[in-house]
C-alpha cells in the first residue's frame, strides 16, 4: 500500500489523479443533464436561448474562471516542485521506464500488440477516427444540447473509447505496472525480481494447431487459420451489410460511410478482443495468447 | 477635487485617444466595450444565455487557451536561463531551481500548466462530443480541434526532454522507440528491413538526429518545442476561434432563432 501511495502522490502523477476525478465528475454532470433533457420535450438549453450581453455576463464568468485557475496554478506551483532527477545517463536504464502519463494507455497496449500496432497503427487510427466523426455521424439530432436517448450508439462508443480504452488504461499503466511492466495490485509491493511464469501461446495453438513446423518454418495451416480469424472479424459487419443493404438506415448512410464506421468500430472491438485473449485465459488456468496471426512480415 | 481632476483628464486628447466611449452603463456602451477592444472582440456582442453557463461548456476551451498563454509567458522567461546543449541543459535547470529568484515558481508553473493543458483539452473534446457540437455546421472546427489536441500532446512531449535528467531521456526514449516500428518507414517495422531501412536511416533517425536520444535530439526537440510547434498551434488556434464565430457562435439547440 505504501508503494501505491508513493506512486499516486508522485508530483508528475497528480494530473492522473486529477484526470480520474474530473472525468468521473464531468461524466456524472453530463449524464444528469442528458437524463433530465431526455424526459422533457424541450432541452434545458433551448429554454436558455434568450440573448444576453457579453459585457458583462460572459466576460465576468471568464474573468472569475481565470482568477480561479491562476490561483490554483500558483498554489500548486508554490507548494509542489517540478521533478528534477539525476542527470541524463544512457548507461542507467530505470525499471520500469515509462513514457509521460498521457501516453501510458498506448504503452500499456504494448503488452497486447507488437510496437507497430500499439505505437503507430492504433494512434494513427485514433487521430483519423476522431477526425472522421463529424462526417460519419449523420444523425442530426442532439446538436447543441445534452442527450443520451437520441444518440445512444455514438455516445456509448465514444465514451467507451475515452473512458475505458484511454483513461482506464492510463491509470492501469501508471499505477499498476511495476518493474518489467509486470502487474501489481495497489496493495502489493513492486518486486524487481518478480518474473511472470506464464508461457505464451498463439491463438491457433489453443486449438492444437502449432504455429511452427518441427523445422521451425511457418505452419501454413496456422497461417491460414490466423488470416481467417483477422479477416473474418473485419468481414462480419460488411457481411451484415450485404444482407441488409436495402434497409433504409443503411441506404441513408451510404457505402463509404458504412464501411468506414464498420472498420473503425471493428478495430476498436479488436483491441478489446486481443486484451481479453491475453488477460482471460490465465484466469481460467490457461496460457495467455500472444498472436492471433503470425506471418513472415508481421504478427497480429 | 479628485473628481474634478478626473473629469478634467477625461477631456484631454490623450484620454480620448485611448478610450473611445464613456463608461456609462448603457446597451450601446456594453456593446462598444466588446467591439472596441481587440482582445474582447473575439466575442460576439450578445450570446444566448446558455453559452454563459459553465454547466454547458465546462469552460474547458477557454481554460485551455488561458493555460496556453501562461505557458507562453513562463516559457519565454525560462528561455532566458536555459541552453539546449547536453553540456549545459541540466546545470541550467539546477541553477534555475536553486539560485534564480522566482526560478522555481516559473518552472513549476510551466510544468503544471502543461500537464493541466493536456487534461483540459481532453475534457474540452469530451464536452464538445457530448453536446454534439461537431455536427453541422461545425464539422471542420472539430477537425481543427483534433489537430490542436495532437499539437498539445506533441508540445508537452517535446518539452519533457528539455530538463535532460533521467526522467526526461527515458520517457522520450520509450516514446520515440515506437517510431522504429513504423510500417515501411522504421527499421523494425513491417516491410522496413525489406526496403533497406537500418537504425541509421529510418524515420526514428530523422526524429532524433541519431540512433539514440542524444545531444542532437535535445536541440531538435528544443527548436520544435519553442518555435515550430507553438507557431503551428497558434495558427490553428486562430482558425479555431475564427470558426467558432463563423459557425454561428457556441452551439445550441435549434430553436428557430438565428444565433448571430
Ligand atoms: C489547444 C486546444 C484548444 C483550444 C485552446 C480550444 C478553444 C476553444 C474555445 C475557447 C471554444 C469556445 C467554447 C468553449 O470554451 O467550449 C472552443 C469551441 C470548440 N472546440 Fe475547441 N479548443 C481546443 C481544442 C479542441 C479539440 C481537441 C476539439 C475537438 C476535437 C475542439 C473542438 C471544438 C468545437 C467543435 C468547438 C465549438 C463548440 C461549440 O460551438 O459548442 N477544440 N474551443
Amino acid at each position: 500500500m505504501e508503494q501505491f501511495l508513493e506512486i499516486i502522490t508522485k508530483p508528475d502523477n497528480i494530473p492522473i489523479v486529477a484526470l480520474l476525478v474530473s472525468v468521473i465528475f464531468f461524466s456524472w454532470l453530463a449524464w444528469t443533464k442528458a437524463a433530465k433533457n431526455d424526459l422533457q420535450d424541450t432541452p434545458d438549453e433551448a429554454k436558455m436561448d434568450d440573448k444576453v450581453q457579453v459585457w458583462p455576463y460572459l466576460v465576468r464568468v471568464e474573468f472569475l474562471m481565470s482568477i480561479a485557475v491562476m490561483a490554483v496554478l500558483v498554489l500548486w506551483s508554490v507548494f509542489l516542485d517540478a521533478p528534477l532527477e539525476e542527470p541524463a545517463n544512457r548507461a542507467l536504464t530505470p525499471n520500469p521506464s515509462k513514457a509521460p502519463w498521457y501516453f501510458l494507455g498506448l504503452q500499456e497496449l504494448l503488452v497486447y500488440f507488437d510496437p507497430w500496432i500499439a505505437g503507430v497503427v492504433l494512434p494513427t487510427l485514433i487521430i483519423v477516427g476522431l477526425m472522421a466523426i463529424p462526417y460519419i455521424d449523420i444523425n442530426e439530432k442532439g446538436n447543441g444540447y445534452y442527450t443520451f436517448k437520441e444518440r445512444k450508439f455514438a455516445i456509448l462508443t465514444f465514451s467507451f473509447g475515452f473512458l475505458i480504452l484511454w483513461v482506464a488504461l492510463i491509470v492501469l499503466g501508471t499505477f499498476m505496472r511495476g518493474p518489467g511492466w509486470n502487474f501489481f495490485w495497489p496493495w502489493e509491493k513492486w518486486d524487481p525480481h518478480y518474473v511472470g511464469v506464464l508461457t505464451n501461446v498463439d491463438f491457433s495453438e489453443m486449438f492444437g494447431i502449432a504455429t511452427r513446423l518441427p523445422d521451425n518454418s511457418l505452419n501454413p495451416v496456422a497461417f491460414i487459420f490466423g488470416a481467417l480469424c483477422v479477416i473474418g472479424l473485419y468481414s462480419i459487419i460488411p457481411a451484415y451489410w450485404m444482407m441488409k443493404k436495402n434497409s433504409e438506415f443503411i441506404k441513408k448512410l451510404g457505402l463509404v460511410r458504412y464501411h468506414t464506421i464498420a472498420f473503425l468500430f471493428v478495430s476498436m472491438i479488436g483491441v478489446v478482443i486481443k486484451i481479453l485473449l491475453r488477460l482471460g485465459p490465465p484466469v481460467l488456468g490457461l496460457n495467455p495468447v500472444k498472436y492471433v496471426w503470425v506471418t513472415p512480415w508481421f504478427n497480429i | 477635487m479628485l473628481t474634478q481632476l478626473r473629469d478634467q483628464f477625461r477631456k484631454t486628447d490623450v484620454y480620448k485617444s485611448i478610450f473611445r466611449h464613456s463608461y456609462q452603463d448603457t446597451q450601446r456602451n456594453r456593446a462598444l466595450q466588446i467591439v472596441d477592444n481587440v482582445f474582447l472582440h473575439l466575442h460576439p456582442v450578445r450570446v444566448p444565455r446558455h453559452a454563459t453557463n459553465l454547466g454547458y461548456t465546462w469552460g474547458m476551451g477557454g481554460i485551455t487557451f488561458l493555460l496556453f498563454i501562461v505557458l507562453t509567458i513562463t516559457g519565454v522567461i525560462l528561455m532566458f536561463y536555459y541552453r539546449p546543449t547536453a553540456q549545459y541543459a541540466y546545470e541550467d535547470m539546477k541553477y534555475l531551481m536553486n539560485d534564480v529568484p522566482f526560478g522555481p515558481l516559473m518552472r513549476n508553473m510551466h510544468r503544471w500548466a502543461a500537464h493541466a493543458m493536456v487534461l483540459t483539452v481532453m475534457l474540452h473534446m469530451f464536452r464538445v462530443f457530448l453536446t454534439g457540437s461537431y455536427k453541422p455546421p461545425r464539422q471542420f472546427n472539430w477537425v481543427v480541434g483534433v489537430l490542436l489536441l495532437v499539437l498539445t500532446l506533441l508540445l508537452s512531449f517535446s518539452g519533457y526532454l528539455l530538463p535532460w535528467d533521467q526522467l526526461a531521456i527515458w520517457a522520450v526514449t520509450v516514446g520515440t522507440n515506437m517510431a522504429r516500428a513504423t510500417p515501411l518507414l522504421g527499421h523494425e517495422g513491417p516491410f522496413g528491413p525489406e526496403l533497406g531501412l537500418r537504425p541509421d536511416n529510418d524515420v526514428r533517425f530523422v526524429l532524433l538526429g541519431g540512433t539514440e536520444v542524444g545531444p542532437p535530439t535535445l536541440l531538435r526537440f528544443y527548436v520544435g518545442h519553442c518555435i515550430f510547434l507553438p507557431l503551428i498551434a497558434v495558427i490553428f488556434m486562430v482558425v479555431h476561434f475564427w470558426r467558432v464565430r463563423k459557425d454561428g457562435g457556441i452551439s445550441g439547440p435549434d430553436t428557430g432563432k438565428k444565433n448571430f
